[in-house]
């Protein structure tokens, strides 16, 4: 069912009885052309342009648990293109252009919503380095502009400006960025693949795989094996554990990041907000609430939940920033694991396996990167080659030196 | 999450920095620099007592559970 408006009437005229699911739940097939390990953001992207770029049907999703229980349904949603190094910045550019398209290829509200980012600048130094970030946001075509501490003031007035220790003396401010529903891309991708013919096997988790002489020849799974020529790995926080089932030791350490959201509150925050120094951002949903959020708990972890010190270190940060927010009430928080690469960057490439490829290490940028990274792998898995915005992301680029450190924090998976 | 250090005793985490892996915490070459085994379980990992007695301490950490198994001056 193609969704409009008009339909919406239709339906809601005649009862909303005729709404169906919006993906089948098949049985595995033996065999596949394609399967792609994982079922998030970046897995479905990739099946629906596997399908719709490149015309392959013969194509399976296996996700070990529900789709949308991952990363996709945890982070925070910010979208951007403000990243300084080669090999990330046509990426990120690329990814914001198709961002701009994906409610209406999708046919799916993902609800896009370019309401700017701030990133706040303390000291002359930063304000120095900013510049040089915004030119070179310009100088390859995407927007940015630099606000002064009044211009801070005029377009977020809620923002405290007596902040003592990191007084506020301008920003950044790329209006194109803003925040998307992240559930919506999931489910908009779902639907997408699904409709071109995808199979997506949910409670399916990989345990094994079949690789003889070198070649990979399909995987072991909880319902069964399933044969094929092609498999993408794209398990973000689990990339590890699978990538080891292949006999591969991975430039990744899993760390946990979590995220806040408040009650329920009238418009209030009119943009997303990057508050660096203090390690905390904040936007507000559609639905009213603020969502927030700051580092890595700082330590390897699996849990799906972090610990209370960096709760209070957020609420902390929330203070020194928006004074305001004080009277309003945290409703909820969760964690969710993050594959941090070990110079930030994340990875699209084939392994030295035949039919065996990798996509992670996305660390905790990865919503953003959905539609370029799954045109990528898509392209990768259907022609054996990355289109060039993705061509720097190489497994092989630790050894080679070839890294993308956007932080410059060294190989400090954490730090990133 | 606390950490008995063993001089001073059950701190909170937050007392502590963390440096990661012990296994190649100590070693220059391509692989400890940038490859971990990264596992879903029982994790060596070096600490550093910052706002205490400022040991260097190896911890065994169930990194699924956040369950501390053992803490040891490093490098001992
Ligand atoms: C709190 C938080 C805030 C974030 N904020 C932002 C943000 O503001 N902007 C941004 O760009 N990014 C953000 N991110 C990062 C972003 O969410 C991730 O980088 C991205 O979602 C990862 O890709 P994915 O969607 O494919 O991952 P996932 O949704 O995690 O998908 C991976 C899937 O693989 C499945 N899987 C694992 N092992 C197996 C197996 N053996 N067999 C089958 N399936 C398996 C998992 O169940 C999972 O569903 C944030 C992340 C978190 C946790
Ligand atoms: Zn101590």
């Amino acid at each position: 069912m193609r969704y409009s408006a008009l339909e919406v009437i239709k339906q809601g005229l005649t009862g909303n009885k005729s709404w169906r699911p919006v993906w089948r739940t098949p049985a595995p097939k033996p065999s596949y052309d394609v399967v792609i390990i994982g079922g998030g953001g970046h897995g479905l992207a990739t099946a629906y342009y596997l399908a719709k770029n490149h015309g392959m049907r013969n194509i399976a999703v296996l996700e070990k648990g529900y789709i949308g229980g991952g990363n996709v349904g945890r982070n925070t949603t910010i979208v951007r293109a403000d990243y300084g190094q080669k090999g990330n910045s046509a990426f990120y550019s690329h990814s914001l252009k198709l961002w701009n398209g994906l409610s209406a290829e999708l046919n799916y509200n993902v609800m896009f919503s370019p309401r700017g980012l701030l990133e706040l600048c303390h000291s002359d130094g930063q304000m120095e380095a900013y510049n040089r970030r915004a030119n070179t946001i310009l100088a390859r075509g995407d927007k940015a502009e630099m606000l002064d501490r009044n211009g801070v003031t005029d377009f977020a007035p809620y923002i405290g400006m007596n902040n003592e220790r990191f007084p506020i003396k301008g920003a950044l401010l790329q209006r194109s960025a803003g925040t998307a529903r992240h559930d919506a891309v999931a489910w908009g991708y779902a639907r997408g693949a699904d409709a071109l013919g995808v199979d997506i096997l949910q409670n399916c988790e990989v345990t094994g795989f079949d690789i003889r002489g070198g070649v990979v020849h399909g995987v072991e799974t909880t319902r069964g094996v399933i044969k094929a020529a092609k498999v993408g790995i794209c398990v973000a926080g689990r990339s590890t554990q699978v990538a080891s089932m292949a006999g591969m030791r991975l430039p990744i350490e899993s760390h946990v990041l979590q995220a806040f959201v408040t009650e329920g509150l009238k418009p209030f925050i009119n943009t997303v907000i990057n508050f660096g120094v203090g390690h905390f951002y904040i936007s507000q949903s559609d639905k009213g609430g603020l969502v927030f959020g700051g580092d890595l708990d700082g330590y390897n972890s699996y849990a799906q939940r972090g610990s209370l010190g960096q709760v209070e270190h957020v609420a902390e940060a929330a203070m020194s920033m928006i004074p305001a927010m004080g009277k309003s009430r945290m409703l909820r928080s969760w964690g969710g694991i993050m594959d941090m690469s070990m110079d930030g960057s994340p990875i699209i490439d084939s392994t030295h396996i035949k039919g065996l490829y990798f996509n992670g290490g996305w660390c905790y940028g990865g919503f953003k990167a959905i539609p370029a990274s799954g045109s990528a792998y898509a392209q990768l898995l259907a022609t054996g080659a990355v289109p060039d915005y993705a061509s720097a992301y190489k497994l092989n680029r630790f050894e080679t030196g070839h890294l993308i450190n956007e932080e410059g924090t060294g190989a400090v998976p954490g730090l990133h | 999450m606390r950490l008995t250090c063993p001089h001073c005793g059950p701190r909170d985490s937050r007392e502590f920095k963390y440096f990661g892996d012990a296994k190649t915490a100590r070693g220059d070459d391509f692989a400890s620099t940038y490859l971990r085994d990264n596992p879903a379980g029982e994790h060596a990992e070096i600490w550093q007592h910052i706002s205490g007695c400022r040991a260097w301490l190896e911890v065994v950490r169930n990194v699924t559970t956040h369950k501390v198994i053992s803490v040891k001056e490093a490098g001992q």
